[in-house]
């Protein structure tokens, strides 16, 4: 087994990443604005970057949802055993200095948790989000009938719900973030791409020869 | 299905205002008056002039014999109930009855001076020049019941003159913004006092004030909105159209456009999110986020429990306030104004109820004198904006009506000469052949006015955050029976969502504390 620094995240998926961060962020100051948490923008400024953040983002996912059954990395997000293992880590292994459970490999980049973490923000989380703001946006599609206006407050606060589950789930992704090597070091694979990851000799040879993954 | 209509809207607009504006427009007329021969006068009453006028216009009394100007008598179509003047009660002057040459001095005839009936429908009798004089010398006078001077009369230090009526027969027209104005401008006995809305800065407005009627702006008449059909008018606060479902009037529909959607439509916005308003907001909501803009204050109180005060010598007191409005008054009692006054905000499906002379009234708390119909549930009501005049106002206390007060006259009763309430209500109801148990009260009175004049340009429309605010001064703070994003939010779910997100900051903060504490690496790569 060698260690070789791969290319694991290609150029889209870190754009993908980081595009959907700055829009999320967007979107959250917006719609807190909007909630009348804070007062930092005006309502209707607040209104419109959040329309237009919120088009962005859901064009973005359609892309992404293209892009994840294309090239067959949606079975990254797929259930995998061991996440008790990684919850024990988490919670008191990395305390005390144990090896992480899991070893990334370019087949399995995601560790049981965060499959389960980033599977509910793509099928749950995120969903209930465009779903709820599309109602919301096409309102007046289906105003003017007796049950419009309980529907609306129903459509808020599923809207509302699903807002405050994505910046808790925000929080805890950023700070998982400094849980590697150093601090930093997720980040920076988040930018550059490359992490180093265990290859077979067979695994190097290949990607040597053929270049389906930079490797450096 | 809407959002189609909405893009065929968005093509039409253009279209219908391309068609319509040349008829907006001063079309210029194939008859000019002032070279008829029956006009040269000299006329030595105005009658006369309606009856040169009827030579050629030989339907023109029938008509306006059928219009409110004229009959002062509407039956609501909602309520069934009917209205009008002499029968309907506001929080201003109170009953024409008994006051007549002076009420009926707005009135579109001559010489009504009885309001317990109608008219006589007496076709010389309808006055043509008030509507349609363009000299602007023509006027009633205050007390004549429709008549102008035909006199020089004097008033006080002033002494006025007779128009002249031969200059202001050859000049007739359509109806200028001051025609409508002689009367509507100064309702409720003088400039400004009732409507709020509407005063004589309209005459000549600014942009800012009237981005309709402005000159340099669309310069619309009254009559361009309130389309005239056989001289009955359209547009009415006894029978709002709160919301116009039917949308752009074209040349083929009913010829009213005394609604904003008549020629903007219901999709008039270039973003989506403001179009998805109309169907709950009024138009006038936001587009006159103040009224009484023009300089002119409004009467925003009116206390007649005051009235008949003199001084020492026994004169009749008047004070002036700073700003040179009446404050307190002999004849009337207490006032307050307001200019640039924000409105108050409602739900109206367009159904008032009015209160008559002769309706029972619950003297329980405040009384309202026009209870507005419609609510969050009801999809034919819109949030709209109101005047609010307060009042307080003479009744009956033991039959438990309002009551009419004879103010104006050259008798021993009217309160204007001599300021007694019980001569004066026992005059006026006699007159109106009405019980009165001999008690005098004072009820205080609210009235709703709606507020669809001076509509400011796009500009200085409300803001979004001006209604969708947590703000105690929020301009719909008080409209608490729906779900308003910005303002409303469930306690429970803010509860829990901070809590979690507080949970999840102090979370990872302790966790990585511990680490630090812990000051192990970990030995994951």
């Amino acid at each position: 087994m060698i260690k070789r620094d791969v290319m694991i995240y290609t150029r889209y998926e870190r754009f993908w990443h980081w595009s959907q961060a700055v829009l999320i962020f967007t979107l959250f100051f917006t719609g807190l604005g909007i909630h009348g948490t804070h007062s930092l923008l005006k309502f209707g400024q607040a209104v419109t970057i959040h329309t237009y953040a919120a088009y962005a983002l859901m064009g973005l996912w359609v892309f992404t949802t293209f892009w994840n059954f294309t090239t067959g990395q949606w079975r990254q997000y797929l259930f995998k055993k061991g996440i008790l293992k990684v919850i024990r880590f988490y919670a008191y292994g990395i305390l005390v200095g144990e090896p992480h459970p899991y070893k990334k490999s370019l087949q399995r980049k995601q560790n049981a948790l965060q499959s389960l973490a980033y599977m509910t923000f793509m099928v749950i989380i995120g969903p209930a989000l465009w779903l709820t703001g599309l109602l919301y946006l096409f309102y007046n599609e289906w105003a003017g009938q007796p049950w419009s206006g309980d529907a609306l407050w129903l459509v808020a606060v599923l809207h509302t719900v699903a807002a405050f589950a994505m910046g808790t789930f925000v929080i805890i992704h950023i700070y998982m973030t400094t849980t590697g090597k150093t601090p930093l070091h997720y980040v920076k694979t988040m930018i550059t791409g490359y992490d180093k990851v265990e290859l077979s000799e067979v695994e190097e040879a290949y990607l040597a020869e053929t270049k389906t993954v930079d490797m450096r | 299905m809407q959002r189609r209509y909405i893009s065929i809207g968005r093509w039409l607009l253009p279209l219908v205002l391309a068609a319509l504006l040349p008829a907006l427009a001063q079309a210029s007329s194939t008859a000019d008056h002032s070279k008829f021969e029956a006009l040269k006068g000299p006329f030595a009453s105005a009658p006369e002039v309606t009856k040169a006028c009827l030579a050629c216009h030989t339907e023109a009394s029938h008509q306006v014999m059928k219009s409110i100007h004229w009959n002062w008598d509407f039956t609501n179509p909602d309520t069934g109930k009917r209205l009008g003047k002499p029968r309907t009660m506001n929080s201003f002057c109170g009953s024409p009855l008994s006051n007549e040459p002076r009420c009926t001095s707005c009135h579109a005839g001559y010489g009504w001076t009885d309001a317990r009936k109608q008219p006589e429908p007496v076709q010389e009798n309808v006055d043509c020049l008030v509507c349609h004089d363009r000299s602007g010398g023509y006027k009633k006078v205050a007390t004549d019941a429709g008549h102008p001077l035909y006199e020089p009369r004097t008033i006080g230090a002033k002494t006025m003159m007779p128009p002249d009526l031969a200059k202001a027969a050859r000049s007739v027209g359509d109806p200028g913004r001051d025609n409508c104005g002689a009367c509507h401008f100064n309702g409720g006995g003088g400039d400004a006092v009732k409507h709020g809305d509407l005063d004589t800065s309209l005459i000549k407005p600014s942009r800012k004030l009237d981005v309709h009627m402005a000159a340099d702006g669309a310069d619309m008449t009254c009559a361009t909105c309130h389309t005239f059909n056989d001289h009955i008018p359209s547009g009415s606060r006894y029978d709002t159209t709160a919301k116009d479902p039917h949308g752009l009037d074209l040349p083929k529909d009913d010829h009213n456009r005394a609604t904003c959607e008549s020629c903007h439509g219901d999709t008039p916005h270039q973003q989506a999110k403001l179009n998805d308003h109309t169907d709950r907001v009024a138009c006038q909501t936001c587009h006159i986020p103040e009224f009484a803009r023009g300089g002119i204050a409004t009467k925003t109180l009116w206390d007649w429990s005051t009235a008949g005060r003199k001084d020492e010598n026994g004169k009749p007191i008047f004070i002036k306030d700073d700003h040179g409005h009446l404050k307190y008054s002999a004849e009337k009692g207490d006032f307050e104004y307001g200019e640039n006054v924000r409105p108050t905000y409602h739900w109206f499906n367009g159904v008032t109820d009015q209160v008559n002379l002769t309706d029972k009234i619950d003297d329980g708390g405040i009384l309202r004198l026009n209870t507005l119909h419609g609510d969050a549930k009801d999809p034919k009501a819109r949030i709209w904006p109101f005047k609010e005049m307060r009042g307080k106002q003479p009744y009956d206390p033991e039959l438990k009506t309002l009551v009419v007060n004879h103010v104006f006259g050259q008798d021993d009763s009217a309160f204007w000469t001599n300021f007694d309430y019980s001569k004066a209500i026992k005059f006026g109801m006699d007159y109106a052949g009405l019980p009165w148990s001999g008690k005098i009260g004072f009820i205080e009175t609210r009235m709703t006015w709606p507020i669809t004049h001076m509509v400011a340009p796009k500009e200085d429309a409300v803001k979004c955050g001006q209604c969708h605010t947590k703000g105690e001064d929020g301009r719909l703070a008080a409209l608490t029976d729906f779900y308003l994003p910005g303002r409303d939010s469930v306690r429970w779910l803010d509860i829990l969502g901070y809590l979690a997100l507080g949970g999840a900051l102090a979370g990872v903060l302790l966790h990585g504390l511990a680490r630090m504490v812990m000051n192990r690496k970990t030995h994951h790569d």
